[in-house]
């Protein structure tokens, strides 16, 4: 395009009939962006009806009364350090160190578990003094918002643990290395999701 | 965050670009976010300032915590995808913040509106009890 354009006797070209390369995945990272922007969409929907919902607590518990911050905060390392191990495995990638990314893809994992342990030790607890999800509106949101965000780390380990054996199988090849990075910003934006979590649900309402 | 000088592999296909990640990129974005993270949990577990003056300040580093990790983590530029993904992110934040804005509003003032009537003792208090 720049070429044909470029020249003055040539008439302007808005538009384009050529063929272009299309380079096998060349278009997933943004795509892949893309749908992070949409999944945002979910979670910023799934906010704004903890936010209106979370204080109505039906004469119920209110946060003040479940919420453990040192296991909140304990939940915050955990999804914190497993970033910082997940670029870890993608500097790994960059230096063609298949061994040393499934290392710390299987690092990044362990710590996606103690985090997904430790959440649903939360709610077990919670269900069984009796704030339940159907307790109140409060709790309804709260359930929903936080598993939503359960459930995305879990699909995210279900998805580390198949890359790990796409790894093992054809190594480094280009296709793997975008499925690294994908998944990279997968995991970061769940961390920027927690972000909001940790705030808004359980240090908000703790102040609330 | 420079371009991959590696992305024309010998077997001449041209590889996809890919962000370059570098070391020092995310032990910044850690320590930063680790800094972030603490001192609104050091807040509110001790409260050393009034609930609302913490509320405003843990909702501020949220929002430069949330800033470090799309920098450093997820090595947001605004030349990323030939600038594609920085208008992707603008546009969603726009969306994020009409629909929030939007619907506290409306629903706050549903709430004004629709409040209990006062004749009914225990309606009143209902939400505030824990």
């Amino acid at each position: 395009m720049s070429a044909k354009t470029m020249t003055a006797d040539a008439p302007v070209q808005f538009y384009d009939l050529d063929e272009h390369p299309h380079p096998e995945g060349h278009s997933t990272m943004l795509g892949f962006w893309i749908y992070l922007m949409s999944d945002c969409l979910i979670f910023a929907i799934l906010f704004a009806c903890y936010a209106v919902l979370g204080g109505s607590y039906a004469a119920g518990p209110a946060p003040k009364d479940l919420f453990d911050l040192k296991l909140i905060a304990l939940n915050t390392a955990m999804l914190l350090f497993s970033s910082i191990t997940y670029g870890f495995a993608v500097l790994q990638m960059q230096q063609g160190e298949v061994k040393g990314v499934q290392i710390w893809l299987a690092i990044t994992g362990l710590f996606g578990l103690a985090f997904l342990g430790i959440e649903l030790y939360e709610f077990h607890h919670l269900i069984e003094i009796g704030a339940t999800p159907q307790r109140s509106a409060f709790l309804s949101s709260f359930f929903t918002l936080v598993g939503t965000h359960g459930l995305h780390v879990t699909f995210g380990i279900v998805w580390l643990v198949t890359l790990m054996f796409q790894l093992s199988k054809h190594g480094l090849i280009a296709a793997n290395k975008r499925r690294v990075m994908c998944l990279s910003m997968f995991w970061h934006f769940l961390d920027v999701v927690w972000i909001g979590v940790f705030t808004f649900v359980y240090l908000m309402g703790v102040l609330r | 965050m420079s371009a991959d000088p590696h992305n024309h592999t010998a077997d001449g296909h041209h590889e996809i670009e890919m962000p370059h990640a570098t070391m020092r990129d995310y032990v910044i974005g850690f320590v930063l976010s680790v800094i972030l993270t603490a001192i609104p949990f050091w807040l509110v577990m001790t409260m050393p300032l009034s609930a609302g003056a913490t509320g405003a300040i843990i909702m501020g580093f949220a929002v430069v915590q949330i800033v470090v990790h799309m920098v450093f983590f997820l090595h947001m530029t605004p030349k990323a995808e030939g600038g594609w993904s920085l208008t992707s992110l603008i546009f969603t934040v726009i969306v994020v913040v009409i629909m929030l804005a939007g619907s506290l509003w409306v629903m706050h003032h549903l709430n004004t509106n629709m409040m209990p009537m006062p004749h009914e003792p225990t309606s009143q208090t209902a939400g505030q009890v824990l």
